[in-house]
């Protein structure tokens, strides 16, 4: 991938959050880099920090307690050969600059579409303040065609007829459309999609994925998918960043990371789910034990205590590090070939 | 190969109609039909699995089976101490209360299903207290029994619910339920709230117990793959009508109900080279108290004809236990999942 693909790069992001508990490492040390136009799946159970990835991108991080403490992202624009680089890790999360991004370069999509709705205005007029914000000089009367059009492109039937229904007067479906037609309605170049599909029946969820494939082909932007299915990845991403309690352990290109996946929690994830296209045969092979709590955090790797491979005194020591395994294949384990680094910290636990 | 098992529970014609109300006298102006229409039955130590979408009727279901609902039409038979068909609809309160103890279920979300003032001992012996089958030193050994056999610990006793992970908090659901010694176990959605890492267990702890204590499950879902993975035969619902009834590999292989078909080729597969050539599905699902005439999936079929909008389907034996309610049933050629 060239250069001038690179829309969103991720270096070493740590977001923190300082309870009476303890401190979460919710992210903790992640670094990606996402391409104009592809999606990027982020996949991973609760508490891996998907989400939060998605926040802090934002800059939405609930903030106290949570704190963006280390790491750059860096937003790349470029326009007739100059490039300008700004890192949404510098900016005030209440000013003027990042709010110009939010909605208009970065939008975001939630499980439950009532995050975005308030349920006080109709879908249309709150997708028309929308464009006001972000398009000045656009009349309410050409905001409004707008609106309807995006709500006609993303399914809904009737758009000039559901311009003016209120949220609630639509179904689960039908709202996760108006939500998607509100973030796209400013033709962001990035789409955060945060669970979008898993409250959905799966033959909604059948009609959302390809509606999200087609709008990518069309608009040109890029996705962020983050979702727990190992299915719904598999159907609509081109490389894919699993997570685990906060940090990066596999990053691999779609086919790479299912057909060849190295990281033993993938490989043991990939293996343990029951599949649609499979005969049962015997018993699941399941991962033992649970993740653990975010103040528990194993030293060391974090799956450690869960894994096969466990090797006393070495993946119990240091987090291992991202490595390159293959091209464009990074694993984070010690199976790999690497020595503790004793630069490292080592310091983990808290 | 034909099964010799005996049948455990029969559900002939269900219905459950809720009434709509509407103003100060609290008329009835209408009724959601949850349920209209629903045929099957389980054999001992058989797993059924009931699939269908949010609202499809599938939970209503399981809890009129064990009464918590009382069914507006039809007749729920089980299996009695002596082996003979007994009818759960008809029984009156106290012998209903004695008879439940054969029936139990397991709910989705371990965080509300749990009393979080109860210790785990006293969730876990409550239905043998409130029975009045145990007490004192025989309690504690019939729950510490359980509580092993799902994979808690001892120590664990003591504990309240909030100290638990969702999968232990499931693992004690299923416990509660597996004390009385019930022959039935309705399983609503036990794993979807679960993290995926986590699911694998729980099912494999209820395949585990099912062999060990001859359980027999009705296993509500709506995730295609869990529910082939544990299920000996399947049943589709949609709009409150069971619309297709086979062994699970033939339903899977060959399913004959367009809604079935439909309902296989949306779910995910984690294939990236799968190429879905897939049946998308227009619309959404009717409303369950305004049903359309005629099928109701004809609004979103794409083989219906003229008769689908007009008359209803009866349900017809396409092949030998495969059973469908489409007038064009084994006339068209429907697509199912190769399995591997």
């Amino acid at each position: 991938m060239s250069e001038n693909d690179l829309l969103v790069e991720v270096k070493d992001l740590k977001t923190y959050f300082y309870l009476y508990e303890g401190i979460v490492r919710a992210v903790d040390g992640v670094s990606l880099a996402i391409h104009r136009g592809k999606t990027l799946g982020i996949i991973g159970e609760s508490g891996c920090g998907k989400s939060v990835l998605a926040q802090s991108l934002l800059r939405i991080v609930p903030s106290p307690p949570g704190k963006i403490v280390g790491g750059q992202m860096l937003l790349h624009r470029g326009q007739n050969g100059q490039r300008d680089v700004t890192d949404l890790a510098q900016l005030d999360p209440a000013g003027e600059e990042i709010r110009r991004i939010r909605g208009k370069e970065i939008a975001m999509i939630f499980q439950e579409p009532m995050t975005s709705f308030g349920p006080l205005n109709t879908i249309g007029d709150q997708i028309i303040e929308t464009i006001l914000l972000h398009k000045p000089g656009t009349s309410k009367g050409q905001a409004r065609a707008l609106a309807t059009e995006m709500l006609g492109r993303v399914g809904i039937p009737r758009p000039e007829r559901h311009v003016d229904a209120y949220p609630h007067q639509l179904s689960g479906g039908m709202r996760q459309r108006a939500m998607i037609a509100m973030a796209l309605s400013c033709q962001p170049s990035l789409l955060l999609a945060d669970e979008p599909t898993t409250a959905l029946d799966v033959t909604i969820q059948a009609q959302i994925l390809s509606l999200l494939r087609q709008l990518r082909q069309e608009f040109g932007m890029a996705i962020m998918f983050i979702t727990h299915a190992l299915g719904v990845i598999a159907e609509i991403a081109d490389e894919v960043v699993v997570m685990y309690l906060g940090r990066v352990v596999e990053q691999a290109r779609i086919d790479d990371l299912f057909y060849d996946p190295r990281h033993p929690y993938t490989a043991a994830l990939l293996r343990s789910i029951p599949r649609v296209d499979r005969r049962a045969e015997g018993e699941l092979p399941a991962i033992e034990g649970v993740v653990p709590d975010p103040y528990e955090v194993p030293p060391g790797c974090s799956f450690s205590d869960r894994c096969r491979h466990f090797m006393p005194g070495l993946c119990d020591r240091a987090v291992p590090r991202l490595k390159e395994v293959t091209e464009q294949h990074w694993v984070r384990c010690y199976l790999y070939g690497q020595e503790v680094d004793a630069g490292q910290p080592e310091v983990v636990h808290a | 190969m034909p099964d010799e098992r005996k049948v455990l529970l029969e559900v002939k014609g269900l219905q459950k109609y809720f009434p709509i109300q509407r103003g100060l006298l609290k008329r009835t102006t209408g009724y959601v039909k949850a349920v209209d229409g629903v045929d099957f039955f389980i054999k001992e130590g058989e797993t059924l699995g009931l699939v269908g979408e949010s609202g499809c009727g599938k939970t209503t279901t399981g809890r009129c089976i064990v009464r918590v609902l009382e069914p507006t039409a039809g007749e729920i038979l089980m299996q009695d101490d002596s082996g003979a068909m007994l009818a759960v609809n008809k029984l009156d309160r106290k012998a209903l209360h004695v008879f439940r103890r054969n029936m139990q279920m397991i709910f989705q979300d371990p965080y509300s299903s749990l009393n979080p003032r109860m210790t785990v001992f006293e969730i876990i012996g409550e239905p043998l207290v409130v029975n009045g089958i145990a007490r004192g030193r025989e309690l504690e050994d019939r729950v510490e029994q359980v509580l092993v056999s799902v994979g808690l610990k001892v120590e664990h006793l003591r504990r309240y619910p909030h100290s638990f992970s969702g999968g232990q908090r499931q693992r004690i659901g299923i416990a509660r339920a597996l004390v009385l010694n019930p022959k039935l176990i309705i399983c609503d959605e036990p794993v979807s709230a679960l993290d995926v890492s986590v699911q694998a267990q729980i099912i494999n702890l209820l395949q585990k117990l099912q062999s060990q204590y001859h359980l027999t499950y009705l296993f509500v879902a709506h995730d295609m793959s869990v529910v082939r993975h544990i299920s000996n035969r399947i049943s589709v619902m949609y709009v409150g009508k069971m619309v297709e009834l086979a062994q699970t590999e033939e339903l899977m292989a060959n399913p004959t109900h367009p809604y079935t078909e439909a309902l296989l080729s949306a779910v995910p597969r984690p294939d990236p080279r799968w190429k879905a050539d897939r049946i998308i599905m227009t619309g959404e699902a009717p409303d369950p108290a305004n049903p359309p005439p005629g099928c109701v999936f004809h609004t979103r079929c794409r083989y219906a004809q003229e008769i689908c909008r007009r008359e209803e389907p009866s349900l017809c034996e396409v092949s030998p236990e495969h059973y469908t309610r489409c007038h064009f049933a084994n006339m068209i050629m429907l697509r199912g999942i190769p399995s591997h």
